[in-house]
């Protein structure tokens, strides 16, 4: 295990090289750059005060050696400082952290505890009308975009009928609340994005675990428990649904990615400041710096994901040890 | 893109934010009556980066820096310079030196007094390249800042600059605090600001809300709203619904939004909306280095042939005005009189005409020595507005057979590869229009070069001469002739075809009393708004 | 067997509205009543409620929301097909490599394949399509640039399996060139999960360019796409709902095709699946 650990640590090192080159080389061989964006056709801003702004943060310098800049800092996880209003990245990206992985952390439980269930019961019961109304429930939650689902249930909760808040995460009075009102506000304030994230999240797993359902039922394990003549329960729930459920814990891991890319739209529709907003105001303006730092980020915590994922197999299967290869 | 439309919509609407006419003989509720009550919460697109005044470059920055700082000047809500922390000024006979004389009676908010050497640390700091200053070159003339006591302070410049009594209208820093930071730009001051202002710094949630409070020891009187709180709201769409339902109490419309969202009995009763000629217009400009241009009459007939009033009435539902010249619509610099090119699409062939361009071979597009009259119109990816509007001119010079191609591309890619190499035929864009009339920048010939603002490359030898004749002239009688003349000329050259200035689209919420629409917009009189007793909403 | 006809069910009713879907993109010049770029710009011709004159009544500029979509559904299916071809190409050309030669090529490949699973792909794309700017090309190419990894792994597995087996040998003891087999032999027996995949891919790459549209970085206005009508829609959200509607109905129903197709597809060729029934 602690091999593994290690391992898999070092194998993070040439994954983010990898990365910050696409993402520098992207960046950087379009046209267009950070300064124009920002002061571009603006009489009040003279030429001379953008060439020093491009000096000021080394923008000058050719692209090799920008990078070997970003590499050096990075060693000592100096991440620079925000083009935009010159704080570190490494602030920037710690204040949006934490919203983002809420959102996250109880809209993965919030999948999972709705995925596997409706999947396994989809598998128990395969072809029955239950298995076809979620079937078709959880494509349905996949093949909607889901900013439109957003805003629709922005509408309806938020605006008409006005049971849930429109947006945001803690409103600007929250310090003059009590820290009880303060917790149950945020409860509330996450119910719309937490739906939305989950609904079109649930397709992926529930049909995994329909389908593991499915496979295991035909192991002949099973078919000798029934044979053995246990209960139809206790054939399903200790010995079914515990295969079933082993591979089902790697695909966790994958969708990690999927639920971050959701995160730059949902965030910016319901005014969440994680990580993803920041991502994407920072790529409208060019925040060389603070881009590279949420890419990094959100590699890391997909790295982070896959790492438990895999952990997790090895401690729900005693078959597996890890690093044993 | 956002980032494009806050570029150059922007910025120095934000000195016509705050300014105050104080009058003492009207008792208003709540202002003057040293009890701030209640919250107003702004809605905004993006946060705000940087507060300290001369570094900010984005309208929530500066919005919020106006309500923090003062400056020597601002404008009043008829758009004409008036003190703010300067009681007067005087200007020597030659015009190179300025003297102002400062308030007494104000202090920073931490209790210090505010001083001249306050006032000259500031511009010792704009004028220092190290801290990055984006407006340092509307300060590169000074030549020497002299406090002459506590409270005079002047400002000699290499040569008569008249729009300098606007430009230092920047909000002044307190030296007692900065003196000696290593740099202003990364220090705690500027996330945790310190002013002379209406409002001080209270907290700031990245991403979320910033909340300023009353300052009840303002020199200008106590301001009747407790605290100012701007909210982020990222999707505008949402931020409709949040105005609405009451999660803010202001937002700036869309044209959609105010003429047809607004009816609802919800809106009614509790928003008010208002409108306002934006500082800011909207044109097509001519690539004059493009032999397609070179002519005059190819301009005007172009110019004759875009209805102005439709492109306004679709693309703004209305909620904008029709434009003829590059100054401050409403701003004595305009020349009202000056008439543009009303829709004639009649004249507009009649030119072609005459410039030699008809349809020789019967496939509906001009053509002149087997050329066909037919370009690209580029403008940036991102405003609805341009894209819209090139639309539509695009129909309306098929009408007389221009062929025009559009092409939007991306803000930054636009400026690199076309406007800033010259590598365009026409372009749609904005420009902001600055309170001060000054227009070097854009139409002097010597801005023409390349990454110039003058990227149409036009050159008119007496327009040259008045820009220069005007930059140094303080005398506003003066200055209205000289401006009235660049005015005619400039349209009678018709190097930009000028749509339209969009109005602002501000909406309030209803418990706030004390709103009087100006040219200077609403926000000039905030610490003059109040709410009624009964009416507060947020209590603590 | 129940679920065997259920899955044809579902197959064809999938089938049917990518028929229905792509005919009217093919043949929307045809079928669409109005110009999808002619406007109306006068008080009365905006924002027109669905009527037998407007199918799907106006948008915000006086067109026919109707014409848009069926001029739409070729920007949208084209996006989706399109970027799936090139997944297609750069995932069976690495795949079969990397299974085919196994050893580092195999391991530089699937290193390479780790960085772009771990990386969320839309950042990626969104940086791609900001920094070089929105077009329909750049939405295609880059989708198709960056949804390639999946079917890399599955094209691998197969090669895997397949090039132990013996008309494998033995085709490389005829000294038949490598490219001729990994092309002519050992493709085609590991396309099954291909059609799968990609089936799936259209889908998502459908999605992916309509949330690009939400973000203002999808296929530029004036020319329809489902995501940017959908997109321009949004602030009519009650005013004109029409304007949100039919484009999200549009989208939901294709995607949703393309899924039960492709997972349909899925259960029957599945082997583990096929074998027992």
């Amino acid at each position: 295990m602690k091999y593994y650990i290690i391992k898999r640590l070092l194998l993070t090192i040439p994954m983010l090289i990898g990365i910050s080159i696409i993402m520098f080389v992207v960046m950087h061989l379009a046209p267009g750059d950070p300064t124009s964006m920002r002061y571009g056709l603006n009489p009040e801003v003279s030429q001379g005060a953008r060439a020093n702004f491009n000096r000021m943060y080394g923008l000058d310098e050719p692209l090799h050696v920008q990078y070997g800049m970003w590499i050096k800092r990075l060693l000592t996880l100096d991440f620079g400082r925000s083009l935009i209003d010159d704080r570190p990245v490494i602030d920037k990206v710690a204040s949006r952290l934490p919203a983002t992985v809420l959102l996250q952390a109880v809209s993965i439980l919030l999948i999972i505890s709705i995925a596997i269930p409706l999947g396994a019961a989809g598998g128990l019961k395969r072809g029955s009308f239950f298995d076809k109304v979620t079937t078709v429930f959880v494509f349905v939650g996949y093949a909607m975009p889901t900013f439109w689902l957003a805003l629709i249930l922005i509408f309806i909760f938020g605006f008409k009928l006005g049971w849930l808040p429109v947006s945001g995460m803690t409103p600007w009075y929250a310090d003059y609340l009590p820290f009880s009102a303060k917790a149950g506000d945020l409860a509330w304030h996450l119910v719309l994005p937490v739906v939305t994230t989950a609904f079109g999240g649930l397709a992926a797993l529930s049909r995994y675990s329909r389908s593991s359902m499915i496979e295991v039922l035909r192991e002949p394990y099973i078919l000798t428990a029934r044979a053995k003549g246990l209960s139809e329960n206790r054939v399903v729930f200790v010995h079914a649904l515990k295969n079933a459920l082993l591979p089902i814990v790697t695909i966790l891991g994958l969708t990690l990615p999927a639920l971050i890319s959701g995160s730059f739209i949902f965030e910016t529709i319901f005014a969440w400041p994680g990580m993803g907003r920041l991502g994407y105001e920072a790529i409208m303006n060019y925040d060389y710096p603070v881009i590279m730092g949420v890419g990094v980020m959100a590699t890391l915590l997909t790295l982070l994901g896959i790492f438990i994922s895999d952990v997790l197999y090895a401690v729900v299967d005693p078959r597996i040890r890890l690093g044993g290869e | 893109m956002r980032g494009a439309e806050r570029v150059f919509l922007c910025w120095k609407r934000s000195l016509a934010f705050l300014s105050v006419a104080f009058f003492l003989g009207i008792d208003l509720p709540g202002y003057g009556a040293a009890v701030p009550r209640d919250s107003y919460v702004a809605g905004g697109i993006s946060d705000a980066r940087v507060l300290i005044p001369f570094l900010a470059d984005d309208t929530a920055s500066s919005s919020i820096c106006e309500l923090i700082f003062n400056g020597l000047t601002k404008v009043d809500k008829d758009l004409r310079v008036t003190g703010d922390l300067a009681r007067s000024w005087k200007i020597s006979e030659d015009g190179r030196l300025i003297t102002f004389y400062l308030r007494d009676n104000v202090r920073w908010h931490d209790g210090k007094a505010f001083t001249a050497e306050d006032v000259k640390f500031t511009y010792e700091q704009i004028l220092d390249p190290s801290n990055g200053s984006p407006y340092i070159g509307s300060y590169s003339m000074i030549r020497e800042v002299r406090v002459l006591d506590e409270h005079t302070v002047s400002f000699e410049y290499e040569e008569p600059y008249a729009p300098a009594l606007l430009k230092l209208g920047m909000g002044i820093l307190p030296q007692h605090i900065l003196r000696g930071a290593e740099d202003i730009r990364s220090s705690d001051f500027a996330t945790r600001p310190v002013g002379t202002g209406p409002y001080r710094f209270g907290r700031w949630k990245n991403g979320e809300y910033i909340v300023l409070e009353a300052n009840r020891d303002y020199f200008e009187g106590v301001p009747g709203i407790k605290r100012y709180v701007y909210r982020i709201i990222p999707d505008q769409a949402v931020a409709f619904l949040e105005l609405v339902s009451g999660g803010v109490d202001s937002v700036a419309l869309s044209p959609y939004q105010y003429r047809y969202r607004s009816r609802t009995k919800d809106f009614v009763e509790k928003i008010e909306k208002y409108k306002y000629p934006s500082h800011s217009y909207v044109y097509i400009g001519y690539n004059l280095k493009d032999p397609l241009f070179s002519d005059k009459r190819v301009r005007r007939a172009l110019s004759y042939a875009v209805d102005t009033r439709k492109i306004i009435d679709s693309v703004l539902l209305g909620l904008g005005s029709p434009s003829t010249g590059p100054f401050l619509k409403g701003s004595p610099f305009y020349d009202e009189s000056v008439e543009g090119y009303p829709y004639d699409p009649g004249r507009a062939e009649a030119l072609l005409k005459e410039a030699g361009w008809e349809d020789t071979d019967g496939d509906g597009i001009l053509d002149r020595d087997g050329v066909p009259l037919s370009f690209t119109v580029a403008t940036n990816q991102g405003s609805r507005v341009r894209e819209d509007t090139a639309t539509i001119v695009q129909s309306q010079w098929a009408e007389i057979g221009v062929d025009a191609k559009i092409r939007v591309v991306a803000w930054s890619a636009f400026l690199d590869q076309f406007v800033n190499k010259k590598n365009f035929q026409a372009v749609i864009l904005g420009w902001t229009t600055p309170i001060d009339p000054d227009i070097y920048s854009v139409w002097h010939s010597d801005s023409s070069r390349e990454g110039g603002l003058n990227f149409v490359s036009y050159s008119n030898g007496r327009v040259d001469a008045l820009i220069e004749e005007g930059r140094r002239e303080f005398d506003t009688r003066k200055r209205r002739e000289i401006y009235h003349e660049l005015h005619g000329l400039i349209s009678r050259d018709a190097p930009y075809t000028f749509l339209f200035v969009p109005y602002s689209t501000p909406a309030v919420n209803r418990r706030f009393k004390g709103i009087e629409p100006s040219p200077a917009g609403i926000g000039y009189n905030f610490i003059e708004w109040y709410v009624p007793e009964e009416e507060v909403k947020y209590k603590f | 067997m129940t679920s065997f006809t259920l899955t044809m069910k579902r197959i064809i009713f999938g089938i049917f509205i990518i028929a229905v879907m792509t005919l009217t993109a093919v043949f929307a010049p045809l079928v669409a009543p109005y110009d999808p770029l002619e406007m109306d710009l006068s008080p009365e011709g905006r924002l027109k409620p669905p009527s037998p004159e407007h199918f799907f009544g106006t948008d915000n500029l006086g067109r026919d929301v109707f014409s848009r979509m069926l001029y739409g559904a070729r920007i949208s299916l084209s996006v989706g097909f399109i970027a799936v071809i090139i997944s297609v190409c750069i995932g069976i050309l690495l795949g079969g490599l990397s299974g085919y030669y196994g050893g580092r090529v195999d391991a530089l490949i699937m290193r390479f394949v780790e960085v772009m699973y771990c990386f969320p792909t839309f950042f990626l794309i969104m940086m791609v399509i900001t920094f070089l700017g929105p077009s329909i090309v750049n939405v295609m190419v880059v989708i198709g640039l960056t949804s390639w990894p999946g079917l890399c792994r599955l094209v691998r597995a197969e090669f895997l399996s397949l090039r132990e087996r013996d008309f494998v040998s033995s085709a490389k003891v005829q000294g038949i060139p490598d490219r001729r087999i990994i092309f002519r032999h050992i493709l085609p027996n590991a396309m099954a999960p291909v059609y799968v995949s990609a089936t799936l891919s259209v889908g998502a790459a459908i999605l992916v360019e309509s949330a690009l549209s939400f973000l203002g970085l999808g296929v530029q206005i004036p020319r329809p796409s489902w995501g940017n009508i959908l997109t321009a829609g949004k602030n009519y959200l009650d005013y004109a709902w029409w304007l949100t509607f039919f484009p999200g109905i549009a989208i939901l129903l294709t995607v949703l095709s393309f899924n039960l197709v492709g997972e349909g597809l899925r259960e029957l060729l599945d082997p583990r699946l096929r074998k027992r029934k």
